[in-house]
């Protein structure tokens, strides 16, 4: 069975300025932009859908202008 | 023999590489050439750096750059290119940056004329600050304060002028190099200096924001660092105005004409005193408590027609005697001449 | 045992980034970041920065930083760098600073062989001061100063900068890249530490110009950003390097 890799994401959440790249660039479409919460900005913040789908590829890292999201393959 | 002929530029310049300048930047403008061209000679001789930048705007800013790199910087100008060199030296003056502009003055704007003149007495950037303005009348002056300007420069973190007329630097006296001021000892470290945080130990971001406001930054040179250089570096040269009936007050080659008339008038009714500033900031305005009681009138040759250290005299007068400017017509630049067809026409009103 | 792919890079200070939304500066500030941090020369950096939104950085550097006046940071970098030559410099412009107003000193900069690092942001617009006409705003583009469209006519075209730029021979090293996708993003962190590598071999100037966005200004999301990015100036600005060493 093909392994993958697996990824684990981690958040400045203060950071985020809410301008959607990280979702766009996503290939397995596990970010979205969390309307439940609101952080200190008075943003809707990123955070992840599925951690489990996350095959740490960086995009979301690389893509970031605030550098909000740390990428790590477990 | 310890003295040397030399022409005023090159005498700049050779006063430039005795007190160790790590660079020149400058650009061609008549008539400072001598300048650059001297120091292109000699400057690698001492492995030390001459550039010719695209004008001179880039060369003060490259100026701004290495003297931000913690070094002895030295450019040169006349007149228009002092014009394009504002910019940065306003920036160099509120970033507390130290070097020597010598701005050798001819007239006008860039397609005005080649004459020497004093029309740059005036050195606005934008930006509220004030930068030491030395002003040489000899050759040997100008060798003198060329050399110590580094030093002011480095010991107050500012830019210094050096404002010779094109008289001054195209003329050929006498130098004695021996006769150098003494090299000032415990100028402050330059630990703001660009270079990286390895070789310091920290970094320090060259800039008004975010370490400092304007304000600040403007309050901080208003209230302690301009008192210290107006407390030490003024200075005035004062001819016999205690019993003075006119006073002359002249800089640079308007003070030589002036003292050339004060010799041609000897003897005559009309005692004359002068006051020879040799710096515009700080000016002396105490130098004009010591005129006497006999005097009636303060007169005022400069090289140019509209009058500009004129306002500083009235404001070292005081209103205490009538202010008279003389100065170019409209067919020549000041001469002796002049200044006496002034001295006795003022005569005739106040005597 | 977890492995980084991704984090901030470590020449950056920790004060948060003022550009706004989804703003490549931010990007591209992050890539230059992360080649200073790979090329181990983040002690003996100096940031020269500009004038423009991407010129408010010394901030944000970890490093020696100086403000220079608009478009005179390549003369700043070259009084800094001849006097420091074993230290990298580099310069962080936009197209008023560089392409406009600073045209002479970057031209100049490059015909002597400045051993300085240049990063050309080019968002086709001023954007700092609100969103007028740039020399790289393109034709028919409709800006604060070219409300009806710039018109080739009235003002000319856009100058390619890098193209022109390459044909000088101090010139070592001259890439366009873009950053409008993670994949152009990895290219322009090649791109520009080869440039960097131009430097610290002594080799002469270097220049990357990036492609980059202006969402507030454009009245564009930030992701509709990039699409007209790749839609409208990739092709007018093809990426691609136009001087390379060996």
């Amino acid at each position: 069975m093909i392994q993958l890799a697996k990824g684990k994401l981690t958040f400045d959440i203060n950071e985020c300025k809410g301008c959607g790249l990280c979702v766009e660039v996503c290939p397995k479409k596990i970010l979205e932009l969390n309307e439940q919460t609101i952080n200190v900005k008075g943003i809707h913040p990123v955070s992840v859908i599925d951690m489990d789908q996350c095959i740490a590829c960086g995009n979301c890292g690389i893509m970031c202008p605030d550098a909000v999201i740390t990428v790590e393959k477990v | 023999m310890s003295k040397v002929l030399m022409k005023g530029n090159e005498a700049i310049a050779e006063a430039a590489l005795r007190a160790d300048v790590d660079a020149f930047f400058g650009y061609p403008i008549t008539p400072q050439n001598e300048i650059p061209e001297y120091l292109a000679r000699e400057l690698p001789k001492k492995g030390k750096l001459f550039l010719q930048s695209e004008s001179e705007l880039s060369a003060m800013n490259m100026v701004m750059g290495a003297s931000a790199a913690g070094k002895r910087v030295l450019t040169s100008s006349s007149g228009p290119g002092l014009c394009l060199k504002q910019e940065a030296i306003s920036s160099m003056a509120l970033t507390r940056l130290p070097a020597v502009v010598v701005n050798v003055v001819r007239s006008g704007p860039g397609m005005g004329d080649l004459a020497p003149a004093q029309e740059d007495y005036w050195q606005a950037g934008n930006g509220a600050y004030r930068i030491p303005k030395l002003l040489p009348a000899s050759v040997q002056e100008a060798v003198e304060m060329t050399y110590e300007a580094f030093d002011i420069a480095d010991q107050y973190r500012i830019p210094v002028l050096v404002l010779a007329d094109g008289m001054i630097g195209q003329m050929m006296e006498g130098v004695d190099f021996n006769k150098l001021p003494q090299r000032r000892e415990n100028l402050p470290e330059k630990d703001w200096r660009m270079a990286g945080t390895n070789e310091k130990g920290h970094w320090n971001h060259m800039t008004l924001h975010p370490n400092m406001t304007l304000l600040k930054a403007t309050s901080i040179l208003e209230n302690e660092i301009y008192p210290e250089i107006e407390k030490n570096e003024c200075k005035v040269e004062i001819v016999d105005v205690k019993d003075a009936d006119i006073v002359l007050v002249a800089y640079g080659s308007a003070s030589r004409m002036s003292k050339s008339v004060m010799i041609d008038m000897e003897g005559s009714e009309i005692k004359l005193g002068l006051i020879r500033p040799k710096t515009a900031w700080p000016y002396p305005y105490d130098a004009f408590d010591e005129i006497g009681s006999n005097c009636k009138a303060v007169i005022v040759p400069e090289m140019n027609i509209i009058g500009q250290m004129i306002d500083d005299v009235r404001i070292g007068a005081k209103g205490r005697w009538p202010v008279y400017h003389v100065g170019n017509d409209s067919k020549s630049t000041l001469n002796p001449e002049f200044i006496m067809n002034k001295i006795n026409e003022v005569w005739e009103e106040v005597k | 045992m977890s492995q980084v792919v991704y984090k901030r890079a470590d020449s950056l200070t920790k004060v948060p980034f003022t550009f706004c939304p989804g703003c490549t500066h931010g990007i591209i500030h992050h890539v230059v970041a992360a080649c200073i941090d790979e090329l181990g020369v983040k002690g003996d950096t100096i940031s020269v920065s500009s004038v423009g939104c991407g010129g408010m950085n010394p901030p944000f550097w970890d490093t020696d930083s100086i403000y220079s006046m608009h478009g005179r940071a390549p003369a700043n970098a070259t009084g800094i760098k001849r006097m420091n030559p074993d230290k990298f410099v580099f310069t962080y412009q936009g197209d008023g600073d560089l392409a406009s107003i600073g045209t002479a000193e970057i031209v100049h900069a490059a015909h002597r062989g400045e051993k300085i690092s240049v990063i050309f942001v080019n968002n086709t617009t001023y954007g700092m001061t609100g969103g007028q006409m740039a020399p790289t705003t393109l034709a028919g583009q409709k800006t604060t100063t070219s409300p009806y469209g710039r018109d080739a006519d009235h003002c000319g075209n856009p100058i390619r900068m890098s193209e022109m730029l390459a044909t000088i021979d101090g010139a070592k090293f001259i890439e366009r890249v873009s950053v409008d996708t993670p994949a152009n993003i990895r290219k322009a962190k090649k791109a520009i530490k080869r440039s960097f590598e131009c430097q610290l071999k002594g080799l002469g100037f270097s220049m990357v110009e990036v492609l980059s966005t202006c969402p507030t200004n454009w009245g564009q999301s930030p992701s509709d950003s990039l699409k007209w990015l790749r839609d409208n100036m990739m092709p007018y600005y093809p990426l691609g390097n136009f001087k390379d060493y060996e």
